[in-house]
């Protein structure tokens, strides 16, 4: 033993280290949220917080549960490919409860020359038109039915 | 107020249950979704694009985007005859109004959505020092808000320009690819107010997505590819003026 008899320094420093290293895997465990590193170097319930976000555009699919009619007509037309909520704004809050919040009343002369005033950049197939010579000043619905454009008869004030 | 040690003594198992709730964070919101099972991105059919500028309104209704800030937005090309590497660009107010009439006669017009290119290799989530971007199993490059220090790294290193510091919360904020909507079997918000379908969310992963046939029989690029990002946004018809 006469070796060690000077050692107790180093069992001094050793016990130092040890007790740095318990610190530090103690720290560790409560400061580290659970879900890190569950699917990589990120804190894996993150995904599901911002899944968690609410929706506020509803969707195609929950405005032809009850506008079949409307949907029916629009089919026929050329704004088939034109989803209800790019014009009607978002509407999530409408499906959830139909009764309170009632989507508003739509500007056409705002509404229409978004896409179809003519713009160069616009691809030529497009059909475009100069809207304050095209209509003189008339509410395109005079003459077009929004949800089926070609079809004049259709059309409502 | 008073705590006498049996007080403490008798708190300190319900506050360390508070701290296991804290540390275990918020159950999984969609069950019936399984990450493997998608690999999202997106199509741009620029021969589709009409400028409207719907897109850009959607995702700041849908997410909540701070005026003046954009997670996707619309440039307008002008492109003169021969002069490819000199395009001129212009997108007031990253098309959220719509755009003027056209700027110079003669050339080529054309329309650009951008947006993240959800990278599968992405030079963003490389870059941050403390694993609040990532990208998810199902391939969406996303933020942790509460992980976030706002330290920028992520805006400098995005080669498309992507990101942006939200003045309110101070940190990086980005397109989630509608991440609360597509996990939902939704689409996402600028996809569902495109009128003209130029826009596709694609699932690589789905056989059935119609994006397979559409990558198989035209001539689709990517932006930068030569930095190697692995970008998912597809873009149809693509001008080789486009930076």
């Amino acid at each position: 033993m006469n070796r060690f008899k000077d050692a107790e320094h180093l069992l001094r420093v050793a016990l130092v280290f040890a007790v740095g290293i318990l610190a530090f895997v103690i720290v560790r465990a409560v400061l580290v949220p659970r879900s890190f590193g569950e699917y990589g170097h990120y804190r894996g319930n993150s995904i599901a917080e911002i899944a968690a976000q609410p929706v506020v555009f509803a969707g195609h699919q929950a405005c032809e549960d009850c506008h079949s009619d409307i949907v029916a007509l629009k089919n026929k037309g050329k704004h088939v490919g034109v989803n209800c909520e790019a014009c009607h704004g978002a509407l999530a809050k409408h499906t959830e409860d139909p009764g309170s919040p009632q989507p508003p009343k739509l500007d056409t002369a705002i509404l229409c020359v978004r896409c179809h005033q003519v713009n160069g950049a616009r691809p030529k197939s497009f059909p475009q038109v100069v809207a304050e010579e095209h209509s003189s000043g008339l509410p395109c619905e005079t003459c077009h039915q929004p949800h089926d454009p070609l079809n004049d008869a259709g059309a409502k004030p | 107020m008073n705590i006498s040690r049996r007080h403490f003594l008798i708190l300190l198992p319900a506050a360390a249950a508070a701290w296991d709730c804290v540390l275990a964070g918020t159950p999984e919101a969609a069950p019936n979704y399984t990450l493997t099972k998608h690999w999202w991105g997106m199509l741009v059919d620029i021969s589709k694009c009409i400028g409207c500028g719907n897109c850009v309104r959607a995702c700041a209704t849908e997410n909540g985007v701070p005026d003046g800030y954009f997670r996707t937005w619309v440039e307008r090309y002008h492109v003169s005859d021969y002069d490819l590497p000199n395009p001129t660009v212009d997108s007031p107010d990253g098309g959220k109004n719509g755009f003027p009439p056209i700027l110079g006669a003669g050339g080529k017009n054309f329309f650009v959505p951008k947006m993240c290119n959800h990278c599968a290799d992405s030079p963003c989530t490389q870059v941050c020092p403390v694993g609040a971007t990532f990208i998810t199993p199902d391939g969406v490059v996303v933020v942790d808000k509460k992980y976030c220090i706002g330290c920028r790294y992520c805006i400098q290193a995005c080669p498309y320009g992507c990101r942006f510091l939200n003045p309110k919360t101070q940190t990086a904020e980005k397109c989630t690819l509608c991440y609360h909507r597509i996990t939902k079997g939704l689409t996402t918000a600028c996809c569902e107010a495109c009128p003209t379908g130029a826009r596709q969310l694609a699932d690589l992963k789905n056989p059935n997505d119609p994006i397979h046939a559409f990558l198989r029989t035209h001539s689709v690029q990517v932006l930068k590819p030569y930095m190697a990002t692995g970008a998912k946004l597809f873009y149809n018809d693509l001008d080789g003026s486009v930076r």
